[in-house]
């Protein structure tokens, strides 16, 4: 079974992620496109180190998901604080920046 | 067709499926809910490549913690449907098809790539050489990962707590 067909899966999960990331107004389903495409980074990953038999890229899968529980941690904490501040939890209120 | 094959198609197809719902349903919990089932299709598949211990860890890190704590924040937030914006006629018109052309494209040349799947020993050592991996060759960022947990953990502390009112510095002055 060729290794192309999970790349390509991989390629499509990213992609949605990326398109998530951009059309959605929610903090937390802009942060959840964000653990979509890290998932889509480990499934490639992990076929690539079957596709060569070794296991550095399930070690580096393993890092991937460390980071990404401290990620979820500290961006969460982040999403709480903003909705406390601006009651809000649309992107486009969020614009303290914004001239 | 082979069971692999068959097997792959019905994962990738729940996975996609799950994803595509992650980005359309406007509640935030539906969304989670529909992220928790691809990344429990992407733990099967992490099976279908033997790595047993990756998959384990999909499951149990990612849709058991990391996922509980979107539920949980979504629940504390009380997220309603988030509301319709008027999207603009750029985006609608440029903006969506653009995605769908990066889309297929990434799928396409990612695809082309006519790599194999090489025979590997089919014994019980991937956890083993996974274990001795991590803890001979990655040890110094394994314990780097460490200090990284300890720094999101106070970090999450700092900002979650409330400042206004701060009836703890008040008792710390009376005391001191």
């Amino acid at each position: 079974m060729p290794i192309s067909y999970y790349l390509a899966l991989s390629a499509v999960l990213f992609g949605l992620g990326v398109i998530g990331f951009v059309f959605r107004r929610n903090i937390i389903t802009i942060f959840m496109s964000i653990e979509l495409m890290l998932n889509a980074v480990n499934l490639a990953f992990i076929a690539f180190a079957r596709a060569w038999g070794q296991l550095q890229g399930q070690v580096f899968v393993f890092f991937v998901i460390v980071v990404a529980a401290a990620e979820a941690a500290v961006g969460l904490a982040i999403v709480i604080v903003i909705s406390r501040n601006r009651h809000s939890l649309n992107v486009e209120r969020i614009n303290l920046l914004k001239l | 067709m082979t069971p692999q094959m068959l097997t792959f198609l019905v994962l990738a197809a729940v996975a996609v499926a799950g994803a595509v719902n992650v980005i359309v349903l406007r509640h935030p919990i539906h969304s989670a809910i529909s992220l928790i089932v691809v990344m429990v299709s992407l733990a099967g598949l992490f099976l279908t490549l033997e790595a047993e211990f990756i998959a384990a860890l999909q499951i149990i890190v990612y849709a058991g913690a990391i996922m509980v704590l979107f539920v949980f924040v979504i629940m504390l937030l009380n997220a309603g449907e988030e509301e319709r914006t008027n999207m603009s006629r750029m985006a609608r018109y440029v903006g969506v098809p653009l995605g769908i052309v990066l889309l297929g494209e990434l799928a396409y040349q990612v695809g082309a790539a006519s790599l194999s799947m090489t025979a590997q020993p089919a014994d019980a050592s991937a956890i083993h050489g996974l274990s001795m991996l991590l803890f001979q060759d990655f040890v110094f960022p394994f314990e780097l990962t460490s200090i990284l947990i300890l720094i999101a953990l106070l970090g999450a502390l700092v900002l979650a707590q409330r400042r206004e009112g701060a009836p703890a510095k008040r008792e710390q002055q009376n005391a001191g």
